[in-house]
């Protein structure tokens, strides 16, 4: 090996190892940064569970209307915009960059009526009393683990869709491209299935009955 | 739909997997609404968002596309995390019946 291949911890230069995944840097780094993520809600779940385990008062409060009626709707809005994202990387993996674009957007719209009616319903709750430690109902537990969990995925959808709002753009100005469109796309389903889990643990398993 | 991976599924499909997963989380709601509670309701629950999740990750993520050492890396780790960190509910019920009155 020649001496600059040796100072260079042995490699040669110019000459790179094949990605043992087939895949590019980015998207393995967002894999890595999303089963983090599916980690870290993991664990908020858990500790939900385990308050809510140990709390003999654990309150009930959602109604079937508006409460549940409004998880519906939020969840058909998510997994709506997932499937916009899925025909946006699908076009613009085909070249055409307009859609591509159009169908990103229309993805970011749907982000944003989203935060919106998650807004909605905290707004809802916070009317009717629900403060971080304390609800009129029972365990005062109940207010700071509903708004961690929500809170934390809210972020990841404002976060979303600031970040494919500034893909899109830099994707229609030439900086990014269709590769970037379809990495930020598994962070957008990420977003999506980490929902599948919220739903169930904060909100139907705490009906008003 | 991959950088690298040979794609396999259609628009088609995406809109089967979409309707099954709205239909699952259909099903979410009136699974809560049934007569069944506490753990064999949330088992249950946690059931569906498990198949949900995982038609999310297989077709919406296309995981099924890229190469199987990926899935490999990536998913066994994430189960056996999540799985030993059932070990904190043997706690909670602890602090449920053995509370201090």
């Amino acid at each position: 090996m020649s001496e600059v291949g040796l100072t260079m911890g042995g490699h040669v230069p110019g000459i790179t190892e094949e990605s043992p995944f087939a895949i590019p840097s980015k998207k393995l780094v967002m894999w890595l940064f999303i089963i983090s993520d599916a980690v870290t809600f993991g664990a908020l779940l858990f500790a939900y569970g385990y308050v809510k385990n140990a709390s003999p008062d654990w309150p009930g409060p959602f109604k079937f209307s508006p409460s549940i009626v409004n998880v519906m709707l939020m969840t058909f809005v998510l997994v709506s915009s997932s499937l916009t994202m899925l025909v946006a990387t699908r076009a613009a993996k085909a070249g055409n960059k307009t859609s591509g674009i159009r169908w990103t957007f229309i993805t970011v719209a749907g982000g944003i009526v989203f935060a919106l009616l998650h807004i909605r319903e905290w707004l809802g709750l916070i009317r009717e009393g629900v403060r971080l430690f304390q609800n009129p109902w029972g365990s005062p537990m109940f207010g700071a683990t509903f708004f961690a969990i929500t809170g934390l995925h809210l972020t990841h959808v404002i976060g979303g869709v600031i970040a494919l709002t500034v893909v899109a753009l830099g994707y229609k100005r030439g900086r990014y491209n269709s590769d970037d469109i379809e990495v930020w796309s598994l962070y957008w389903h990420f977003v999506d299935l980490v929902w599948m889990f919220v739903v169930p643990m904060v909100y139907l398993l705490n009906i008003s009955r | 739909m991959t950088t690298t991976g040979k794609v396999t599924s259609s628009l088609k499909t995406d809109m089967i997997v979409y309707g099954c997963i709205l239909a699952l989380s259909g099903l979410q709601v009136v699974l809560a609404y049934q007569h069944t509670q506490g753990t064999q309701l949330m088992v249950r629950m946690l059931a569906v968002a498990v198949i949900q999740a995982g038609l999310g990750v297989m077709y919406f993520m296309h995981l099924r596309d890229e190469r199987r050492n990926l899935l490999l890396a990536l998913i066994p780790a994430t189960v056996f995390v999540l799985l030993m960190m059932n070990m904190i509910w043997s706690d909670s019920f602890r602090l449920l019946h053995m509370r201090p009155k």
